[in-house]
């Protein structure tokens, strides 16, 4: 950086700041032109939400390595027992409710568990003596960090809470070294369990989910519009798109969700896969970004963070572009600083927040078991 | 535990930095996977989606077209479109069914009678048929449920064309009426014309066997519209090519004319060119009117049609067949002078003429008569003794030629032809030997033998001209007829009879055209419904027991040029009944003033005009409890 900089401004991480304001940029065009050319109600909002956020995110960067281990364990307690007390509200309110009203803002616990599983994970394989790694003393805590929240959040029913926070967990102890043997065989037991999943486990608008999800023209009007149409404006949009301004799919209202979960589909049509591709390309520098503050940390707990979190954030993005180009089941889960909506930026940011803080301060080659 | 497995924070780290990659790796093929997916549907499926998003966009509002009119002869029309405004359900959308007809009706100001149908069709709607609510609305009541359409999915209001008769029920059995597609006619050919609301087909007559001509080609209104189908704007517009034109050989006021001189009674009037064959008229009432099977008929009105003895859904015209009793005495006749049978030898007619232990009776005693005489006085013994002469295989293909027991090529959905009978028929038909009795019968136009009121018009137009004309309903140039193969003296014969019935000392003197210089021939008959029971003679009893009046004529007798039939069911006798129709129908092609002088009088007595006494039948008939009509009326 020249001197003209100040410092603490050159030394913000300028390289994730850039990604991200390509990504919130982008999305918050996609969004103005969804709202028929208005900043109102979701590009402006998207954009004042990032920056302040990105704030926050800055300000996190700022807190050692040390402060995020010290809060790891009181945090996870923290949500469980606000993931309890949702429950409860919703229990007691008659109906299923996800959120805390704060006033000033609304908390979604089950959200926000999401990265501190991934924290809590971290917190500990880091504790976990190496030599111990093979063992079941590496295993049953996971199991049980597992199990509470996502018990609790499917008796609201939110199994794509539960499955996020297993694929969290999973990535975390994968990368902390547990013998491949483990994954080899989840991925068989998946294999086993999924049809008896889906055939008693599941509530039939699940079912319905899954079976439209693998023949969508079965029902166009019904549940399977939602890809069909997401297909359609993608496919329509072509190599270079409609032009800014010009998609019909979603100006016509015929893309359910056009401006939070199928907004990757409302900027394909406007903007083709030239548009596409340039928001792949954001992400794979984002989670390149991520990864490599993962190998270049010095300690185990910010190497499994970082990676955790990276993947966290990878999670999202998978699920929602596989769904939308119509590889996997419709989910409720929006597009990473591209989507319009509040929890999941503020989800986001608290990851990148968290990585900034790691890359920020790599740490020292000592372990509790150095 | 072994000491291979023993790991390290070192051997972690290395582990970790490995599977860091394996991460990566597999990150970068799922990135891969959506843009390679992502290329497929947007570059090798793009011609697909691009129509999709297309047809999406575009709500394609097809314009049904406007029906071809039908004109009479003279361009005068029968059958036209009147621009009127609509409202439709169509049932796949309807959400709130009950709610929504009973605002409808509300707005609309629907009878009780109407929201039954609009129930009992949506019952049986299948989903892509639309239900007419109402057709021919005034512009406020049609706004007043434009501005409600928010809360009323399923309904459609819009602007379009009704078919409209001028003549009402005149028309109805000649013309046929309009309807919407049935499920079975749009599972055939699937055209989403069929089912747009508003779009009618020829249900029978001859808008059913013209349709092809009359339908025409719609139009396309192209509109931007929202997921919800609100409309964003209008793109182009293509539209309708209206169907042709229909020139019929009907002249409209004459038929009119006979339609309303039919009066109370139940029958059929047929006028026709009898130098070309083109029918003028083909009236047969009563009739249901065409203009309210049109727009959807209702259940009082179907029960008042469906209830009257008087058959009104059959075209008696055409599908009614008859005996023809003395009319076809002319036709014997012709074959008599075939078989050599001098026309001045006489016959002595004491009443009646004996076969075997049986006596055939004639109506009176007419003493000496010969053919002419004969033809003039209707006497069955001059034809009882002559036809037995003969033999009734010699007269049954002068009848045929005559047009008896024949189908003409008509664009008419069905005419029934009727029975000529001789010996092999009955050989064929009931394994028995024809008999002298069964001559008899025969040759006075009783027994087998049954005719449509159609085909005795087509015979008095052959004769009267003696030219085998065909019949004609649509206008058009054709070759001149080619004679009969009758020697001009024998017709000369048979006109000279006809001319005495009316203009001598005749059955039908009191027929008598009062015009100057232009006279009428003709030929009474009187059908028995059923055998002779003891002196009763079908002359009076139950109204179904009556014998029908019929009437052949033609005029002018000098130079014939119309030739008519005219049938009464149950009218008692042709001399009572029906040869003062054709008395004042054929009085119309000359003197139209008197001849309605003469109607307006009778329409007096009667009560009104059709589409008056129509109206006060339904009228007393409403509020009577009645079962709904079928979805389709004609089958």
């Amino acid at each position: 950086m020249n001197g003209i900089v100040p410092a603490p401004i050159a030394a913000l991480p300028w390289r994730v700041i850039f990604i991200l304001m390509a990504l919130v940029g982008f999305g918050a065009t996609v969004l103005y032109s969804a709202a028929g050319g208005h900043l109102e109600p979701w590009a402006g909002k998207h954009v004042l939400r990032f920056i302040a956020l990105l704030v926050l995110a800055i300000a996190m960067s700022r807190m050692p390595q040390g402060f995020w281990k010290s809060i790891t364990f009181p945090l996870y307690l923290l949500l469980l027992l606000l993931l309890v007390v949702v429950e409860l509200m919703g229990f007691v309110g008659g109906g299923s409710q996800r959120w805390i009203n704060l006033g000033f803002i609304t908390l979604q616990p089950s959200e926000l568990m999401k990265p501190a599983m991934v924290l809590a994970a971290a917190w500990f394989f880091d504790r976990l003596p190496p030599n111990r790694i093979y063992g079941i003393e590496a295993t049953w805590p996971l199991v049980l960090i597992l199990i509470l929240p996502s018990a609790m959040v499917i008796i609201q029913p939110d199994f794509d809470a539960a499955i996020a926070y297993a694929f969290g967990l999973g990535v975390v102890g994968f990368m902390a070294g547990l013998p491949l043997i483990y994954f080899i065989g989840a991925g068989a037991a998946l294999a086993v369990v999924a049809p008896l999943v889906y055939f008693f486990g599941m509530k039939a608008y699940q079912q319905d989910r899954v079976l439209i999800f693998l023949n969508p023209e079965n029902d166009p009007l019904g549940a399977g519009y939602h890809i069909t149409q997401s297909k359609i404006a993608i496919g329509s949009g072509g190599i270079f798109g409609k032009g800014f301004g010009n998609g019909t799919q979603s100006y016509l209202d015929y893309l359910p969700e056009g401006h939070t979960d199928f907004v990757f589909a409302t900027m394909a049509e406007e903007w083709g896969i030239v548009g596409g591709f340039f928001i792949l390309f954001l992400y794979f520098m984002l989670m390149r970004w991520g990864l490599n503050v993962a190998v270049q940390s010095k300690t185990r707990y910010g190497k499994l963070v970082a990676a955790g979190l990276t993947c966290t954030i990878f999670f999202y993005i998978m699920i929602n572009l596989l769904m939308v180009v119509g590889l996997a089941p419709v989910a409720g889960i929006p597009l990473p600083f591209v989507s319009h909506g509040g929890s999941s930026m503020l989800t986001m940011m608290l990851c990148v927040g968290i990585i900034m803080s790691i890359e920020r301060h790599p740490g020292s080659k000592h372990g509790q078991f150095q | 535990m072994k000491i291979e497995k023993q790991a390290t924070s070192g051997q972690l780290d290395f582990t970790f930095s490995r599977r860091a990659v394996f991460v990566g790796g597999v990150q970068a093929a799922i990135g891969l996977t959506v843009a390679a997916r992502m290329s497929y549907i947007a570059v090798a499926d793009n011609e697909k989606y691009e129509l999709l998003a297309e047809s999406n966009r575009v709500n394609l509002t097809i314009i049904p077209p406007r029906r071809g009119w039908f004109v009479d002869r003279y361009g005068k029309p029968i059958a036209t479109n009147r621009a009127d405004f609509r409202v439709d359900i169509i049932p796949d959308r309807l959400v709130r069914k009950d709610e929504t007809v009973r605002t409808l009706a509300e707005l609309l100001t629907l009878s009780t009678d109407d929201v039954d149908r609009i129930h009992r069709e949506l019952k049986n709607a299948q989903g892509f048929q639309p239900v007419q609510v109402a057709a021919g609305l005034d512009y406020e009541r049609f706004a007043a449920v434009s501005v409600r359409l928010p809360d009323l999915p399923g309904v459609t209001p819009r602007q379009g064309y009704s078919r409209f008769y001028p003549s009402g029920a005149a028309v109805g059995h000649l013309i046929g009426y309009v309807g919407t597609v049935s499920a079975e006619e749009y599972q055939r050919s699937k055209k989403p014309l069929l089912i747009t609301p508003g779009f009618k087909v020829g249900k029978d007559g001859l808008e059913k066997t013209l349709e092809d001509r009359l339908q025409g080609e719609p139009g396309a209104k192209r509109t931007e519209v929202t997921a919800r189908g609100k409309i964003i704007r209008d793109l182009a517009t293509r539209p309708d090519i209206p169907g042709k034109p229909v020139q019929l050989t009907i002249d409209i006021d004459l038929h009119n004319y006979a339609a309303r001189r039919l009066g109370l009674e139940s029958g059929s009037v047929v006028v026709f060119d009898c130098l070309t064959g083109d029918i003028l008229t083909m009236a047969s009432m009563p009739c249901y009117d065409p203009n309210s099977f049109s727009d959807g008929i209702g259940r009082v009105e179907w029960k008042m049609l469906n209830g009257d003895d008087h058959i009104p859904m059959l075209n008696k015209a055409l599908q009614g067949l008859y005996p023809p009793g003395s009319t076809l005495k002319p036709v014997a006749g012709l074959a008599m002078l075939r078989q050599g049978i001098d026309p001045d030898e006489t016959v002595v007619c004491n009443g009646g003429y004996r076969l075997g232990n049986r006596v055939f009776k004639c109506l009176g005693r007419h003493g000496a008569v010969n053919m002419r005489t004969a033809i003039m006085k209707s006497c069955n013994t001059y034809f009882y003794a002559m036809g037995r002469r003969i033999g009734y295989d010699n007269i049954a293909p002068v009848g045929r030629e005559l047009g008896l027991g024949q189908e003409f090529s008509l664009p008419f959905p069905s005419q029934r032809y009727g029975t000529v009978p001789d010996s092999a028929w009955k050989m064929r038909k009931y394994d028995q030997k024809w008999t002298e009795s069964d001559t008899l019968n025969a040759v006075i136009g009783q027994g087998y033998i049954i005719a449509s009121p159609f085909q005795l018009a087509v015979m008095a137009a052959r004769i009267s001209s003696g030219l085998h004309v065909q019949p004609e309903i649509l206008l058009k140039k054709r070759v001149a007829p080619k004679p009969l193969s009758f020697p001009t003296e024998h017709l000369d014969v048979v006109r000279d009879g006809m001319n005495l019935v009316v203009n001598g000392a005749g059955t039908a003197v009191r027929s008598k055209l009062q015009l100057e210089n232009i006279t009428m021939a003709g030929k009474t008959g009187t059908a028995q419904v059923r055998r002779i029971a003891g002196a009763q003679r079908g002359q009076s009893g139950a109204w179904k027991y009556r014998d029908h009046g019929l009437f052949v004529c033609f005029a002018p007798v000098a130079a014939p040029r119309y030739a008519a039939s005219v049938v009464i069911e149950h009218g008692m006798g042709g001399a009572r009944a029906a040869a003062p129709i054709a008395k004042d129908v054929l009085t119309f092609l000359y003197d139209r003033a008197q001849a309605m002088a003469s109607l307006e009088a009778l329409e007096a007595g009667w009560g009104g005009n059709i589409a008056q006494r129509m109206a006060a039948k339904y009228a007393t008939f409403q509020g009577q409890p009645a079962a709904p009509p079928p979805l389709d009326p004609t089958i």
